[in-house]
């Protein structure tokens, strides 16, 4: 069992969150033109690290509040997890 | 090499079996090859197989980071079917049956191919016209398909709950009856030794560190037991193609995630097919041991990780419960997990790349081991004559850029909604 401290409510199971994938995906700006190749990254395309990730969650069962958690993919450990408007240092 | 066979069984009793020749050698990796396969899985042993017996190409080594077979070729849960709507994957699948009906003759290796019939259960009049649909398109392509109703599904797995009162009562079904289950591990130690026998060497323990690429060609592999010069690389490494694409500088439209199954103690036979619940993701089959052998849903976030949690084991064999209750009485004797390649729109990925020479299979999410014939027979085909058959022409790389999707689900990119 994942054990995640949301920023907001503190040390709760995994089973309140849902996943939202890869935290350093950016979508391209607005209102600009964007390469196929930039929307292509952003869409589809995923480095899918092994080891440190930085992911959002979702605490869907609890504050509802998006996250972002840094954990390990190959050992699960949870290091660091932020708020969803705090940058990645 | 030695015929297995009836006679060889009886005459190899008198010495108490210790004198069968190897299934296959342990060679020391060579300098040069013309083909290097990396990935000694299914589908990496079955190209080597069909580079050698239908392309004629021998001078070809797998070089396996830890042992054959040790990867999801050995963590599936054995179902082999084809039951797709769209024609890519429909005449894909049904050519990989026709591979699967022989494969036992073929190879020389008994790989228990089973064709029991699997069955989708609906739940609801609106699944009844998807299946019903989908059961249209396969027989046009040529697959066989049954639409079940209530009591036709009661008749052939009377287990099931049927009871008034239920969450998700059962409609009906959609049956394939020529799908069905094989012994995993034999498809991949049997496509092994028919591949050395060929003179593919098979290198094992032999982990790749990069690769040398100039010109926009691929000139060698670099590996943990030495360099290696080579014309042709197949990537073949399902579960560590974003790992292998990072020392390509390549990125891939492919999450790695983390797939759990389990097997229950041995019970006698109860269960002649492979059966999926429609309100949810759980499938069924007993093994030939007596084993429920069960699977479901990812867990659900990036892994790599080969181990699950148990809050989605706790899911999925709710699921299981709620469609066969006699479950909740067995206990269970094993659990494991396997990394997924999960593509984009669901489906695999069979191409050349924008590098000359190097070719990836990758992108399978849950659907690897049906698909180990007909992807070895069309990856062999693709890095022989340097371009896709027809057969596989649907799983290109670029199709994620063009947009020809092939989103049968129809799931999107969010590939750990399962």
């Amino acid at each position: 069992m994942l054990y995640i401290k949301c920023p907001h409510c503190g040390w709760r199971s995994q089973n309140e969150f849902s996943y939202g994938g890869d935290a350093s995906v950016i979508r391209p700006e607005l209102n600009k033109k964007v390469s196929d190749q930039d929307w292509d990254n952003f869409v589809y395309n995923r480095k899918s690290l092994r080891g440190k990730h930085w992911e959002l969650w979702q605490h869907l069962s609890g504050c509802r509040q998006w996250i972002k958690v840094e954990r390990d993919t190959a050992t699960h450990e949870i290091f660091n997890t932020l708020k969803a408007n705090e940058d990645i240092s | 090499m030695e015929k297995y066979s009836i006679f060889n069984l009886v005459k190899k009793a008198f010495s108490n079996h210790q004198n069968w020749d190897l299934a296959w050698k342990d060679p020391t990796p060579k300098k040069e090859y013309d083909v290097v396969i990396i990935g000694g899985g299914g589908h990496g042993l079955a190209t080597a197989y069909y580079l050698a017996k239908e392309h004629n190409i021998t001078n070809v080594a797998i070089i396996e980071k830890g042992w054959i077979g040790g990867g999801n070729v050995g963590r599936n849960t054995t179902i082999i079917r084809s039951n797709y709507m769209y024609d890519e994957n429909a005449l894909f699948s049904e050519f990989g049956m026709n591979l699967w009906r022989k494969m036992s003759q073929d190879l020389n290796y008994n790989v228990m191919f089973s064709p029991r019939g699997i069955i989708n259960l609906a739940h609801s009049d609106a699944q009844m016209n998807v299946y019903a649909r989908r059961g249209n398109s396969m027989r046009l392509n040529g697959i066989d398909a049954e639409l079940l109703n209530r009591e036709q599904v009661r008749e052939i797995i009377p287990m099931a709950d049927f009871s008034e009162n239920v969450r998700f009562p059962i409609f009906g079904g959609l049956m394939q009856p020529s799908a069905g289950t094989a012994r995993h591990d034999a498809v991949a130690w049997g496509y092994a030794r028919q591949a050395d026998s060929m003179g593919v060497d098979i290198i094992q323990n032999c982990e790749v560190t990069g690769f040398d690429v100039s010109g926009g060609k691929i000139k060698g592999v670099r590996t943990s037991r030495g360099d290696i010069k080579v014309k042709k690389i197949g990537l073949c490494v399902a579960g560590s193609t974003n790992i292998l694409a990072e020392k390509l500088n390549m990125t891939v439209p492919i999450e790695t995630h983390l797939l759990q199954a389990c097997v229950s103690e041995p019970v006698k036979p109860v269960l002649d097919r492979v059966v999926t619940f429609g309100a949810g993701h759980f499938y069924i089959s007993q093994s030939d041991k007596g084993e429920m052998v069960m699977g479901g849903d990812l867990d659900g976030y990036n892994s790599y990780a080969q181990r699950g949690n148990l809050p989605t084991l706790q899911h999925v064999l709710t699921e299981g419960i709620a469609m066969m209750p006699f479950l909740s009485k067995l206990k269970m004797l094993r659990t494991w997990g396997g990394i997924m390649d999960m593509s984009m729109d669901g489906s695999p990925i069979i191409d050349k790349t924008h590098i000359e020479g190097l070719y990836l299979n990758c992108g399978w999410c849950y659907g690897g081991f049906k698909a180990t014939p007909a992807s070895g027979w069309t990856f062999a085909h693709t890095i022989a004559q340097d371009r896709v058959h027809e057969l596989n022409a649907g799983y290109s790389l670029n199709r994620f850029n063009s947009g020809q999707l092939l989103d049968e689900k129809g799931l999107g990119t969010k590939t750990w909604i399962s």
